[in-house]
């Protein structure tokens, strides 16, 4: 069971501001996907090493060559508050 | 002696010398405009998809192989997920359960004596990007300028096990690490370029106690020198918390370069839940024997064999070793030198003494001089043929050091050859003995000093260029007789 502590957790971290309504939501939604994956739970997989891959391949490498990067318009293009060339953001504020 | 002993453990970030990105074939280049070395991979568009690049797998194994490491068969990379405007993609690929490598280890020279200390994992990760504050001043500005040229850069995470016991011993860590990278040909470890960066760990424990005390970690270390002080301020701060009773606190601190102290950063260590899962973009890397072993027969004689070959074969003092074999460039200088000239000793001496003091006073690095390993055996030759004094011969050599001209060339040109003519001597040091009666006198009556600064008379006569031996004897021949 994921508890509603939980979904304030993981929002947080994902900086998601959730309402009351949407909490109470995302918390039952979770524990449905939860409840889903705990059938896959219940297989016998003691004989089955675990993988982080679905596909069999391996070291797939490209060479140290330089490609050329995106023109700088570019790279900003989706920026909503570009400055001089750079990605303007609000200031993290370092704690003391 | 302190009843507190020290632990220290250090977490090193080194960027890897390839041409282009980890994931992308962004250039790596430093300096660049900003956000001009960017693309939808490292910028962390959708739909892109990371392939791992070759040469950088290959300097980490390289880099795992000289720190003795044992490399993984088997190895992956992970999303560590955090929010930071410095990282565009919102996680970091890095890599962890599965490292690189594990288990190595660094030699350094405590007391005297040889002491490893274990390296627990290398791994490979992504650089960062770089924020910039914008407006006047770092406390009014409300905003951030972000350049994501660095992200993207391949770099190794070493980290140490908490076997360092002093400030002192960490510092020599990252010495012998930097000389390591740099041997190995796999980073440039400039830090104040930012390639190389480190995070340490600090506890104390009363003397003879087993279990670790708290930890506080430090962060915001510039140099190496910074890096040495911060832990020394740190022992001091903790001895003196513990010494009142206080409970040390688990933090993170910042190291205030302009202060001179620790900092906490209160808040920060606040859910670090980085959420690591595998990265489904990279495919596994499997490595076999063949493929390591080709790589270390790639590597070159490191810096500690090299120190002890020094010792063993050139019969240098083992801190001359060290000194010399601190940088490849520098070992392989006094090596080409010591094929010019016989007396390995000699040009141990003028390579640490003169060659280091003039690069370190003119911020001048080996390659870029005009002198060479030979104007050094042939400015050694003129010593020992009596052409020019060992004084002069600091003269020859800065002169060589600034201009490329052979020692012979620059002895004539500027008139240095050595005065060795007994009769010319000698009536120099007839002037002298009379103007200067009261260090006569001096030395008559049993002061030997007094011979010291007669001798330095001359020499100032002669601009530097007497024959001291000969100087000596004269002066002592001319004042036994009354
Ligand atoms: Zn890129």
């Amino acid at each position: 069971m994921i508890t509603r502590e939980q979904v304030d957790h993981v929002a947080h971290l994902a900086r998601l501001a959730l309402s009351d309504e949407e909490r109470e939501r995302m918390t039952s939604q979770l524990n449905k996907i939860l409840e889903a994956a705990g059938k896959l739970q219940k297989l016998d997989t003691t004989d089955v090493p675990p993988t982080a891959f679905a596909v069999p391949i391996q070291n797939v490498f490209r060479p140290d060559e330089v490609r050329e990067s995106l023109p700088r318009d570019l790279v900003l293009a989706n920026a909503p508050d570009p400055e001089r060339g750079f990605f303007r953001v609000p200031r993290i504020m370092e704690e003391e | 002696m302190s009843r507190y002993e020290t632990v220290i453990g250090l977490e090193v970030h080194a960027e890897l010398l390839t041409e282009s990105k980890l994931f992308c074939g962004c250039s790596t280049e430093f300096g660049a405009e900003p956000n001009t070395h960017c693309c939808p991979v490292c910028l962390g568009l959708p739909g892109v998809l990371p392939v791992l690049n070759r040469k950088a797998l290959d300097y980490a194994i390289k880099a795992a192989l000289a720190l003795n490491a044992e490399i993984a068969s088997y190895s992956k990379f992970d999303r560590k997920n955090y929010f930071y405007p410095d990282l565009p993609k919102a996680y970091q690929i890095s890599q962890y359960d599965l490292p690189l490598a594990k288990k190595g280890w660094l030699e350094l020279k405590v007391d005297g004596q040889p002491r490893r200390i274990g390296i627990t994992r290398i791994h490979l990760e992504e650089e960062a990007g770089k924020s910039v504050h914008s407006g006047e001043s770092i406390i009014g500005s409300e905003f951030s300028l972000e350049d994501y040229n660095r992200v993207g850069i391949p770099l190794i995470e070493i980290v140490s096990e908490p076997d360092l016991r002093s400030p002192a011993e960490a510092h020599q860590y990252l010495e012998r690490l930097k000389a390591v990278l740099q041997y190995a040909g796999v980073s440039d470890c400039k830090m104040e370029e930012g390639s190389l960066r480190c995070d340490a760990n600090i506890s104390l424990r009363p003397v003879g106690q087993a279990e670790f005390g708290v930890k506080v970690e430090i962060k915001n270390m510039n140099s190496f020198r910074a890096v040495l002080r911060a832990l020394e301020y740190e022992v001091a701060r903790q001895t003196e918390l513990l010494d009142s009773g206080t409970a040390i606190v688990q933090e993170t601190r910042a190291w205030d370069e302009g202060r001179g102290i620790t900092v906490s950063m209160r808040g920060k260590e606040e859910a670090h839940d980085y959420r690591y899962f595998p990265e489904p973009d990279l495919p596994p890397v499997v490595i076999d024997r063949e493929w390591v072993e080709r790589l270390r027969s790639e590597l070159p004689e490191l810096p500690g064999p090299r120190a002890d070959r020094f010792v063993s074969q050139y019969g240098l003092p083992a801190y001359d070793a060290d000194l010399l074999t601190s940088s490849r460039r520098l070992a392989d200088w006094f090596e080409a030198a010591v094929q010019e000239y016989h007396d390995a000793k000699a040009v141990s001496n003028w390579v640490m003494g003169d060659l280091l003091r003039l690069l370190k006073a003119e911020e001048k690095e080996l390659d870029e001089l005009p002198l060479t390993p030979g104007h050094l055996g042939e400015m050694l030759k003129l010593i020992d043929d009596g052409t020019i004094s060992g004084k002069i011969a600091k003269t020859v050599f800065e002169e060589m050091f600034h201009t490329g001209k052979r020692a012979a060339d620059v002895v004539k040109e500027k008139g240095l050859v050595q005065i060795s003519d007994e009769a010319e001597l000698a009536r120099i040091v007839e002037t002298v003995i009379a103007a200067n009666p009261k260090s006569v006198a001096d030395f008559r009556g049993g002061k030997e000093a007094a011979l010291g600064y007669l001798v330095g008379q001359v020499m100032k006569e002669t601009r530097g260029r007497a024959n001291p031996g000969l100087v000596n004897q004269l002066l002592r021949d001319r004042l036994s007789r009354q």
